[in-house]
């Protein structure tokens, strides 16, 4: 059953850059965009399982911090080597001056 | 005693043993550094790896007419040193930096560089990607690097062949014809993915083509002139690449899960830093991958309270390295421990394998 999940307030992240969520024994990466809008996806890289908020938001690309594999954050698209398998993307929500979104 | 060889392979002892102490995609040591001060190191551009391709091609051009102007006389010596060492050597911190996708912000311009670079120092560069982003992985942990440059005991006659590239070139040529026929070595199988092999298989075909297509233009010109100018410079023009790649990390611990007692920062002139792109700042590249070579010094001056002190020369690294290689080959257990900061402790590591001994 899914369930919303409470996951920061709006300021907690920076423009154009990504935080790290734990939660329940999972980590999640949450983004905002230059733009303000925000994203949330697994946290840890399909490749070596490295936390990838510690990477570099480039637009809309997270770029993992140990090996420069790189991720579209708003479709979980990896977009070539050394990731080759997508990372897995959640719907959020905003309520109020708050980030959620939705857990499986 | 007498100490047994440590197994270098990636699928053999030592590296059951990696897994087993936990040394295996471990978390390694990194320096506290600012979030907003790191995100400004990180961030790309490509001014100032366009300027640098541009001088670098451009000195390339320049010296490669002048060789072959001068082709016959003794004139064109100094010339084809010039263009060896822009196409033997400077092609490996291209390859690497551009491999690492932090040259140029543009991806397209990584990949330019990445490819004719990689040919220019004749690596296959899907192998080689991979077995880079290995070594980042498992920095000099044995059974697992498939980069360790320098295995103790050091093989001194194979280091000496390999300032002329001898070795490393006859070992692509060999991986070569092994890719082109559609396989991989059972370590090269442990780090490049299924999905990535035929990448492997197809370029490899290429290479030979273009290799073929040199020696055919020699024959047809009935001279070396051709060859001098590609392929032959990985070999004439290699011996500055084992020059600063001997600095990275030779000669210190293995099996340590922190770069600082692992990695050399050596503080080099403004021509080698151009030639070598930076490199020369190891500890700060493997600590912090994601920062371009542009931005190293910078890091450098971020993180360097707390890491060992930098080696002041090219001179000084040396001054360390060569009496190291040589005790090694008669005490292979031997190697540099990194002195760090006062105060600061190394992180608690798991030793992993040791050299065992005939008494064991």
């Amino acid at each position: 059953m899914s369930q919303w999940i409470d996951a920061c307030a709006l300021e907690d992240i920076d423009e154009e850059d990504a935080i790290t969520f734990k939660h329940d024994g999972g980590y999640y990466a949450l983004y905002r965009t230059e733009d303000d809008r925000y994203f949330v996806t697994d946290g840890l890289c399909t490749h070596e399982r490295v936390p990838l908020a510690n990477g570099l938001v480039m637009g809309t690309i997270i770029e993992c911090p140990k090996h420069n594999g790189r991720f579209d954050f708003t479709t979980g698209e990896a977009k070539g080597a050394p990731v080759c398998v997508n990372l897995k993307t959640y719907e959020t929500d905003i309520r109020g001056d708050r980030l959620f979104f939705k857990l499986d | 005693m007498t100490p047994t060889a440590r197994d270098y392979s990636l699928v053999g002892r030592d590296s059951e043993l990696a897994e087993q102490n936990g040394l295996v995609a471990a978390d390694w040591y990194s320096v506290d550094i600012d979030r907003k001060q790191i995100k400004r190191l990180m961030k790309r551009s490509d001014s100032p790896a366009i300027r640098d391709t541009i001088i670098w091609l451009g000195l390339l051009l320049a010296s490669g007419a002048g060789a072959v102007y001068f082709w016959g006389t003794w004139w064109c010596v100094p010339f084809f040193l010039v263009y060896g060492v822009l196409y033997g050597s400077s092609s490996d911190s291209r390859w690497h930096e551009s491999g690492h996708g932090t040259a140029f912000k543009t991806r397209w311009m990584n990949s330019a560089l990445y490819y004719l670079s990689s040919f220019m120092i004749l690596r296959e560069p899907t192998i080689w990607l991979w077995s880079h982003t290995r070594h980042h992985t498992d920095t000099i942990i044995v059974g697992r690097d498939p980069e360790i440059a320098v295995p103790r005991p050091p093989d001194i006659k194979a280091m000496l062949l390999n300032i002329f590239a001898l070795v490393s070139t006859w070992k692509t040529l060999k991986s070569l014809i092994l890719h082109a026929g559609g396989t991989l070595t059972p370590n090269e199988a442990t780090f490049v993915p299924e999905s990535e092999r035929p990448k492997v298989f197809f370029i490899a075909r290429i290479y030979i083509a273009i290799l073929l297509a040199v020696v055919v233009a020699c024959v047809v010109a009935g001279s070396i002139l051709p060859a001098m100018l590609v392929g032959l410079p990985t070999i004439y023009g290699g011996f500055m690449t084992v020059f600063f790649g001997l600095t990275q990390h030779t000669g210190l611990a293995e099996d340590v899960l922190d770069h600082r007692l692992n990695s050399r920062t050596v503080y080099m002139n403004p021509v080698f830093r151009f030639l070598y792109w930076n490199m020369n700042y190891h500890i700060e590249h493997h600590m912090f991958p994601m920062v371009p070579y542009h931005a190293l010094p910078e890091l450098h001056e971020a993180i360097k309270h707390d890491c060992p002190a930098p080696y002041p020369s090219t001179i000084a690294a040396y001054r360390e390295i060569l009496p190291t290689l040589l005790r090694q080959v008669k005490d292979p257990t031997y190697f540099v421990r990194r002195n760090l900061p006062r105060g600061v402790e190394p992180v608690p590591h798991n030793p992993g394998a040791v050299f065992q001994t005939s008494s064991q």
